[in-house]
């Protein structure tokens, strides 16, 4: 950025440059005790003051115009963003954290935009690095739409067909193409910047339309990655101190968030990327046998009742039936009447890690009766009633058994090894990955059909009426 | 900024990254996902600056997208987070309610 060096100029900029050093303090502090479940809270405080400031010193920003469009622009986005964020239920964070994540891709893609089209960038270095953040940007933002568009229900299926693959290497291809040519100053006509973002938002499309939704949650966390780097990457072209550290850190944070993901699904993240998850959704017919056995609500009031021991697990069936409160309240029953009650969450329950928990939280669940995989597994056995709520591929004992299925190795919860199983769910469809569930057709599993909420709600009548 | 500074920059930020997620717990994986999600928020100041050196039409209308888009992000971010972390503060400090086993 060339400004005149003037003394007030200097000033200005020395001041913008300490704020940006703050920012950068302020977030990297407010990540590390957002990592603590103590310190949780005060670090998303620590770090808002510190996009506050930013954002406040660079309306000072040296050789600056437009302000009523940025600044209108600002309120326009950050009223929408709020009213948004603010109306959402809690089970649809994900999908949101997937939409405010493409937006910040959309916006490093627009920064590049801008200093391509315009045409000042010098020198081959600052050119690549515009470019390449420009792309994943673009990517991000593409994708993460149509990630969006997956968890909201928005778009029902995934679009795969024969060559996908192929195709997709054919527009990388073009994509990178078009940056080689601009990184290099061979051709930096405004047409060959449109072609670059146009190709690179439809890369980002097809990468994502045949990944399945219960991959969604590490397909995320990896666009979250992307859009950080992105951030980093248009950094460096800006020359923005605040920008690079902000953006690169979360790059690399976000980076290890999604192996950990893909490492609790017992998948890598090249498998998650290509390997098209849920395209055997079919599955080799025939190895599921026996029948699904319905029950009555009276009669699983009266099991759980006078059961020593009661796991409960909870799915993305219980997020979509907000039926959380209800389902808290009916332990509170079952503890009342000495019974053992405690919950089990598997790393990958809901749409996202830890989704499970927050909504449990909500609720008002002691966080100690709350276990994950390793630390419950173990007391299947002794439980009378595993008590599935809406959770489906996390408890399929064909993970453990089939090695023709898609879900082959990954950790499930043994909930088939309880004395009882009962299945709360809407329907007697498969669950998101398509993949027929053993677990509910065994000898002593019965299922309750119906919304977790009204489920629950009879349940707690059923108990009650026992008095 | 020399490349080379630039590129130590790049390398520490990174190594700060990795290390502050770390040790993580699993409950703390979506919150902290959001919050990140944030961070990079910061995009907007990079937005800003863009649009205010923006000239001719087709510049001005992608830079305000972008700062459209970047404010979105920052302002969302923000809510979203702070929403599911006041959750964890309401079930740390209620507490059991009823005496738990």
């Amino acid at each position: 950025m060339p400004a005149a060096p003037t003394a007030a100029l200097l000033g200005a900029d020395t001041l913008i440059q300490a704020s940006y050093f703050v920012t950068a303090v302020l977030f990297i502090v407010g990540l590390k005790r957002m990592s603590s479940p103590v310190t949780a809270r005060s670090g998303i405080l620590w770090a808002g003051v510190g996009m506050l400031v930013a954002t406040l010193v660079t309306f000072a920003y040296p050789g600056m115009s437009n302000y009523p469009l940025i600044g209108a622009a600002i309120v326009l986005g950050a009223a929408l963003a709020w009213w948004s964020g603010k109306r959402v239920a809690m089970t649809n964070m994900p999908q949101m954290i997937a939409l405010y994540n493409g937006m910040g891709g959309g916006a490093a893609a627009a920064i590049a935009a801008v200093e391509l089209y315009r045409g000042g960038i010098a020198g081959y270095g600052e050119a690549t690095l515009a470019v390449i953040g420009g792309l994943i940007g673009a990517v991000s933002f593409s994708g993460s739409a149509i990630a969006f568009g997956k968890l909201q229900g928005l778009i029902k299926r995934s679009f795969r067909f024969r060559g996908q693959q192929v195709l997709n290497i054919l527009i990388l291809a073009a994509v990178l193409a078009c940056a080689a040519l601009l990184a290099g100053h061979f051709n930096v006509s405004p047409h060959v910047v449109t072609a670059l973002f146009v190709l690179a938002l439809i890369l980002g499309i097809g990468m994502t339309l045949p990944i399945g939704g219960a991959d969604m949650p590490v397909v995320i966390s990896l666009y979250n990655a992307l859009t950080g780097l992105a951030v980093g990457l248009d950094g460096f072209v800006m020359h923005n101190a605040a920008m690079i550290v902000a953006g690169t850190v979360v790059g690399a944070a976000g980076t290890l968030l999604t192996q950990l993901m893909a490492k609790a699904m017992n998948r890598s993240l090249g498998n998650v990327l290509f390997s098209g998850f849920g395209d055997t959704a079919a599955g080799p017919a025939g190895t599921v046998t026996g029948s699904l056995k319905p029950i009555e609500a009276s009669d699983v009031g009266v099991m759980l009742a006078f059961a020593q021991k009661v796991i409960i697990v909870p799915g993305y069936g219980m997020a979509v039936a907000q039926a959380q409160h209800k389902i808290w309240e009916l332990c509170q029953l079952l503890i009342d009447r000495g019974v053992t009650v405690r919950f089990a969450i598997h790393p990958v329950a809901g749409r996202m890690p830890g989704h499970m928990n927050v909504l449990l939280a909500e609720a008002g669940v002691p966080y100690d009766l709350i276990s994950d995989l390793d630390e419950i597994n173990a007391e299947f056995e002794t439980a009378d009633a595993a008590l599935i709520i809406g959770a489906n591929d996390v408890v399929n004992p064909v993970a453990r058994t089939d090695k023709s299925s898609p879900i082959y190795g990954m950790p499930i919860l043994n909930a088939d090894r309880a004395k009882n199983v009962i299945v709360i769910k809407r329907g007697t469809g498969a669950g998101f990955s398509g993949i027929e569930n053993a677990l509910f057709y065994l000898d002593n599993t019965r299922m309750l059909y119906g919304d977790a909420q009204k489920a629950g709600a009879e349940l707690i009548q059923a108990v009650k009426a026992i008095g | 900024m020399t490349g080379i500074v630039a590129l130590y920059i790049f390398m520490l930020a990174a190594f700060t990254g990795y290390e502050v997620i770390a040790r993580v717990p699993v409950i703390l994986h979506t919150p902290l996902m959001s919050g990140s999600n944030f961070v990079h928020g910061i995009v907007l100041v990079g937005a800003m600056v863009a649009l205010g050196n923006a000239h001719t039409p087709l510049e001005k209308t992608i830079g305000f997208i972008g700062v459209l888009l970047a404010a979105g992000n920052a302002m969302g971010g923000y809510v979203v987070t702070e929403r599911m972390l006041e959750m964890f503060k309401s079930s740390r400090t209620g507490g059991p309610r009823r005496g738990a086993h």
